[in-house]
């Protein structure tokens, strides 16, 4: 059985990824975090609810280096997930399936993607 | 071959999982809708007061209030529909797909209850 020379595809390991396949598990990845990334918004909500001091509390653990490194990643997360997204739909209608556009939009979604991250970052200040 | 299905099933369009497309069309919809909100939450999550009062009195603008109300029911609604996907598409074995579908689909309703409560509470200055 082993022996056979018969071409084997290439095991998913090994083949290199196009950045449209890498763009894809990345689209649930960022799904993922950012159903969990949610619970810490709701978390300052709660907080909020709870009164000043437990408010401030949370805040200063958000306002950390720790902090500031998550909420930033989870932006970029939340925007690349959003930009990424706008290209699924355009497909769910039936745009843009030609490879030159899958590849021009998906390098499209990061750059937009990290514009919209550093643009929040400094109105945000 | 013949359909074996009966013409009111075929006219139903439903399936086997008795859901039709509704997953699909639900997931779309609230990701059509959650394009704005997403920027505008984006946006002000950075611009996040450090200060208490300054939050809260955010929070309890009507429109800031509905906005948030909106954004976290659709988002935690489209949160659940996506882990759906992934957990079905990575957990097999039967038991305890069941049983992770169930505790996702529970968490959702829960932080999205929390969430909205929260705002609430805030809104009309508990």
């Amino acid at each position: 059985m082993s022996n056979s020379n018969h071409p084997v595809s290439p095991h998913l390991q090994i083949y290199r990824l196009p950045l449209t396949a890498l763009l894809s598990i990345t689209h649930r990845i960022t799904g993922v975090i950012l159903a969990f990334g949610s619970l810490l918004m709701v978390w300052i909500l709660v907080a909020a609810a709870q009164g000043a001091d437990y408010y401030q509390w949370v805040m200063t653990h958000v306002q950390a280096w720790y902090g500031q490194i998550f909420l930033f990643g989870l932006l970029f997360a939340l925007y690349l997930h959003l930009c990424n997204g706008i290209r699924h739909l355009f497909w769910d209608v039936g745009y843009g399936f030609e490879l030159e556009t899958v590849d021009l939009t998906a390098k499209m979604a990061i750059v937009m993607a990290l514009v919209l991250t550093v643009a929040t970052w400094i109105i945000g200040g | 071959m013949g359909d074996f299905r009966t013409p009111l099933s075929r006219v139903k369009g439903l399936g086997s999982a008795r859901a039709g497309t509704s997953h699909f069309w639900h997931q779309r919809l609230t990701a059509l809708l959650l394009i704005p909100l997403a920027l505008w939450i984006g946006f002000s999550i950075a611009a996040l007061p450090v200060d208490h009062a300054t939050l809260v009195s955010w929070i309890q603008q009507p429109l800031v209030t509905v906005v948030l109300v909106l954004l976290i029911m659709v988002a935690f609604y489209h949160a659940q529909l996506g882990l759906q996907s992934v957990i079905e598409d990575y957990v097999t074995a039967h038991a305890s797909r069941t049983f992770v579908l169930l505790a996702s689909n529970l968490m959702c309703l829960l932080f999205g209850t929390v969430g909205v409560i929260s705002v609430l509470k805030i809104s009309f200055g508990a």
